[in-house]
């Protein structure tokens, strides 16, 4: 693996399948154990830099991290553009100075870690934690470790991702990881809210759900927020969840052995109706769990070893 | 005091000798003798007339951090410019005589290059009421070319009666073509790149849009619109079609959009972030065959300087711009004669001859090499090279999109009204 | 790139000793099997871990061979401690072996561990603290097929299958059925 994971590009399929037999472990290591922490990486410090909010990835990272025996520390440094707090250069060399080894950010601007992983600002690794519309690769990881325990495998696997993909930094890691692995990803959104190129994407594409659920494996919602429709994406979020929500009756087009998925925080009765998030075939839960598999290996793999 | 320069090749023709004595262009041809002129030798180098910039940000008066109008004119200079046009979205804004008149009389102190400020064409750029257009005319500062440089006049009644209200001193409008709605938030060109990086897209549409609206304008009530920064194939085509309807347009394209292409935003290095922004290997090629065949008059560096701490950050949180003035010559040799698009006489023509008539120079600049003329010259070393380094510029900034690379050719030395600007490379 | 194995069967064929067959092997393994036996009074509360890689199918075959002689199947299972290694940072990232821990768990019994050649005793030492992660045995114990001596920590075995002296510029390499495709220990010159 590279020294930083800021793109789910950046993972090759062999890093990939790396990264989910490391999670299997990590689960097998820590599920049912009187003791739930491994001595791994004692003495190494990592940073969670969150310059947006966001609690679950937060918590997920510390819990991942210190069952691993690292030392965490949480730093937020919420600011925009506009209210100039300290600058991301300024917070770099902060943390720099002060030796992390890893810097776990999140961030409001697509690209930020990319910045701090190569602008030569600090030497640790960078673990991309969700920046602006671009990447969230731990969430496409985990979605991947999600779908390969129910499916077994992933590769020829046919995955639906549904909704606000312009705008998700999910749905794009999720697309090269999935394809990496050898899925075949269809993403189903109305076309105000897919990204201009996405025919570039290895995926497919799709504006009528129906028709795509019958053959679906796994069904991925994204969270929508109900303010685009004041910016002309769609018309009301009655007339989104009628034409791109999960309801009842379109759960029961899908296969009888297909799971849902969402990244959470789940709008329910915009994208998703409570009735389908709480079925038995829902993994949203069960997501969550995997999350800290996927991270304790993420961090194991950057940094448990040497630098090359 | 007097200059005899010697077997400079003018335009790239034949060697020659140039004397220039008392701001004049004294005699051209060969073996000149003169007696106490300082002979610089210019054996190998090509002499151009002294080129003129229809869109530089000199940041004086309000950013002063950023480029002043002494360190612009020295960068200008270097770049073999003896004209700046310099934009007026300063703090203040250009926007009154005032400004203006201490924009230029900043100029003439330092004596680097003839500063020829822009008006800017609403009060405080706010898009709303026209600025004291005649007053700026009128001024010592004698401005020709009105624009809001940075924002587009967007409301079509306004950039109507801007075109029609500077006919009665032969002003132009330069627009900054972006359509504001269709660029809210917009980071880089919208395209598959800008899809995959999360960048906010800033389709083509947004500057094709305007260019073909204000094309339309400027036939209808018969005034000179000029383009700013063309960056698209569309609008070469736009303003070809115009051109061949006889529209009274006139446009320029920038060094970098010559040169560079959108795949750079891929390492979100904000160096590379610029308005409008950087578009595909196609438009490039577009930009380029327009310059050649004229479609497209004149390269203007659009020259903007930024602090590093604006550039030193998130690509979203940066500040658009780049660095022209030290570089835009070679950038034009790279992509232009040297890929055989353009001779010397063409870059002349597109960087010194076309804008200064743009920017009703005064028949100061822009003027043949010929006896008579005023000796505002550049002496270039075609067959150099070197490689950029922003801590060697002159400018205050440092936001050069060259860092590193390796350009040809070389300003030996400008002269402005007979006196040298830069000998050997250097400021004199 | 080549495989371990392949590299392996090379050192073998090229400049290799062997030192053990496929029978001596099977002797060796049958008689420590007797010895763990003997030692725990019988075959109850008995679970057999090995280390990856090697130690595993080692640990698999002690427990057929006990349960072929007492009757009793013995839980056997493997016991991964790359997490506990203190090696970790001179090398990259490596990626974990399965650790299986058969149901019914430690607490209480008494855990064989099982390795193909203890040397340092570095690896042991991290399998130690690992078992502690998983439960709390009776007590441990440990079983190799090779011990080649140069310990750096103090640490034991209780059942050895062959003492072989080595030089530090030796390597050896043990072989087995079900990871290289036949069994056999072999020295080889480590190469410098």
């Amino acid at each position: 693996m590279k020294d930083h994971l800021l793109s789910a590009a950046d993972l090759s399929r062999d890093d990939a399948i790396l990264v989910l037999d490391t999670s299997a472990e990590m689960a097998q290591l820590t599920e049912g154990r009187s003791v739930k922490k491994l001595p791994t990486l004692r003495g190494r410090a990592v940073v969670n830099l969150f310059f947006e909010d966001s609690t679950r990835t937060r918590t997920s990272f510390e819990l991942a991290a210190k069952r691993l025996s690292a030392d965490v520390v949480n730093f937020s440094a919420k600011g925009s553009s506009v209210s100039k707090g300290e600058s991301l250069k300024d917070t770099a060399l902060t943390l720099e100075a002060m030796g992390a080894d890893c810097v776990v950010v999140r961030h409001w601007a697509s690209g930020a870690p990319h910045r701090l992983a190569y602008s030569g600002w600090i030497r640790s690794s960078v673990v991309n934690a969700g920046d602006g519309t671009h990447e969230h690769p731990t969430q496409a990881i985990l979605d991947a470790y999600t779908l390969r325990k129910h499916l077994g495998s992933v590769d020829g696997r046919r995955i639906t991702i549904v909704g606000d993909v312009l705008h998700s930094r999910v749905a794009r890691s999720n697309v090269l990881l999935l394809a990496t692995l050898g899925a075949e990803v269809t993403l189903v959104a109305p076309p105000t809210l897919l990204p201009v190129g996405v025919e570039h994407w290895p995926c497919q594409t799709s504006y009528d759900l129906d028709s795509v659920l019958v053959k679906a494996d796994a069904v991925m919602m994204l969270r929508v927020q109900r303010e685009r429709m004041n910016a002309a994406f769609f018309p009301s979020a009655r007339e989104y969840s009628r034409r791109y929500g999960l309801d009842a009756r379109r759960f029961a087009l899908l296969p009888d052995d297909a799971v849902v998925l969402h990244p959470g925080p789940m709008n329910r009765g915009m994208e998703i109706t409570a009735e389908v998030a709480d079925s038995d075939r829902s993994v949203i839960v069960e997501q969550v769990t995997n999350g800290v598999y996927v991270r304790m290996a993420v961090l194991y793999l950057l940094l448990a070893g040497g630098r090359e | 005091m007097s200059w005899l320069i010697r077997g400079a090749r003018v335009l790239g023709g034949e060697p020659t000798d140039l004397l220039l004595d008392d701001e004049r262009i004294a005699d051209v041809g060969r073996r000149i003798s003169s007696r106490g002129a300082t002979v610089t030798d210019a054996d190998g180098l090509l002499a151009l007339p002294g080129l003129v910039d229809l869109h530089t940000h000199l940041r004086e008066p309000g950013r002063e951090d950023a480029e002043t109008v002494e360190t612009g004119t020295q960068a200008a200079a270097l770049g073999g410019f003896t004209a700046v046009h310099a934009m007026a979205n300063t703090d203040p804004v250009a926007d009154t005589a005032g400004v203006v008149e201490q924009v230029w009389r900043l100029g003439r102190e330092a004596g680097y290059a003839d500063v020829r400020p822009v008006g800017a064409v609403t009060m405080d750029l706010a898009g709303e009421r026209l600025a004291e257009l005649g007053a700026m005319t009128d001024s010592a500062a004698t401005v020709r070319v009105f624009s809001d440089d940075g924002r587009c006049v967007s409301d079509a009644v306004l950039m109507r009666r801007a075109l029609e209200y500077v006919k009665a001193f032969d002003g132009v409008i330069a627009q900054h073509a972006q359509e504001p709605r269709l660029t809210e938030g917009a980071q880089m060109n919208e395209g598959e790149l800008a899809g995959r990086l999360g960048l906010r897209g800033w389709p083509s549409v947004a500057e094709e849009a305007i260019v073909a609206r204000d094309v339309l304008l400027a036939a209808h009530v018969q005034s000179r619109l000029h383009v700013c920064h063309v960056s698209t194939r569309g609008s070469v085509e736009i303003i070809r079609l115009a051109k061949e309807r006889g529209f009274p347009v006139t446009a320029e394209v920038t060094p970098h959009h010559l040169a560079l292409t959108e795949d750079l935003a891929a390492t979100y290095d904000p160096r590379y972030k610029v308005n409008p922004p950087l578009r595909r290997a196609d438009d490039v090629a577009a930009l380029r065959v327009g310059l050649a065949d004229g479609t497209i008059d004149a390269v203007a560096t659009d020259h903007a300087p930024h602090p590093v701490e604006d550039k030193d950050c998130e690509w979203d949180a940066a500040a658009f711009g780049m660095l022209g003035l030290e570089t835009a010559l070679s950038v034009v040799q790279e992509t232009m004669v040297d890929t055989g698009l353009l001779d010397w006489a063409g870059v002349a023509d597109r960087m010194s001859a076309r804008p200064a008539r743009i920017g009703r120079c005064d028949g100061s600049h822009g003027r043949p090499l010929a006896a008579g003329e005023s000796a505002n010259l550049v002496l270039v070393d075609p067959a150099a090279s070197r490689v950029i380094d922003s801590r060697e510029l002159a400018s205050l900034s440092r936001n050069t999109p060259y860092e590193g690379m390796t350009l040809p050719g070389r300003v030996v030395a400008t002269f402005l009204r007979g006196r040298p600007t830069v000998l050997d490379g250097k400021l004199a | 790139m080549s495989t371990p194995a392949q590299h392996e069967r090379l050192a073998a064929e090229f400049g290799g000793r062997q030192v053990l067959d496929e029978r001596d092997i099977a002797r060796a393994l049958t008689r420590i099997a007797h010895e763990i036996v003997e030692r725990n009074k019988g075959a109850d509360d008995l679970v057999v871990l090995g280390i990856p890689t090697r130690g595993v199918p080692l640990a698999h075959r002690f427990a057929a061979c006990i349960a072929d002689a007492e009757g009793v199947s013995v839980p056997a299972g493997s016991l991964d401690v790359t997490m506990y290694r203190d090696d970790l940072r001179l090398r990259p990232a490596r990626a974990l072996e399965h650790t299986d821990i058969p149901a019914g768990g430690v607490d209480g019994r008494v855990v064989v561990l099982v390795d193909d050649v203890l040397f340092s005793g570095r690896t042991i030492r991290a399998a130690l603290t690992a078992v502690e992660d998983v439960g709390r045995p009776r007590a441990v114990r440990l079983a190799v097929l090779v011990d080649r001596g140069h310990r750096e920590l103090p640490i034991r075995a209780d059942h050895v299958g062959k003492n072989l002296p080595t030089s530090m510029r030796e390597s050896v390499k043990v072989m087995l059925q079900e990871v290289d495709g036949r069994d056999a220990v072999v020295i080889a010159e480590e190469q410098p």
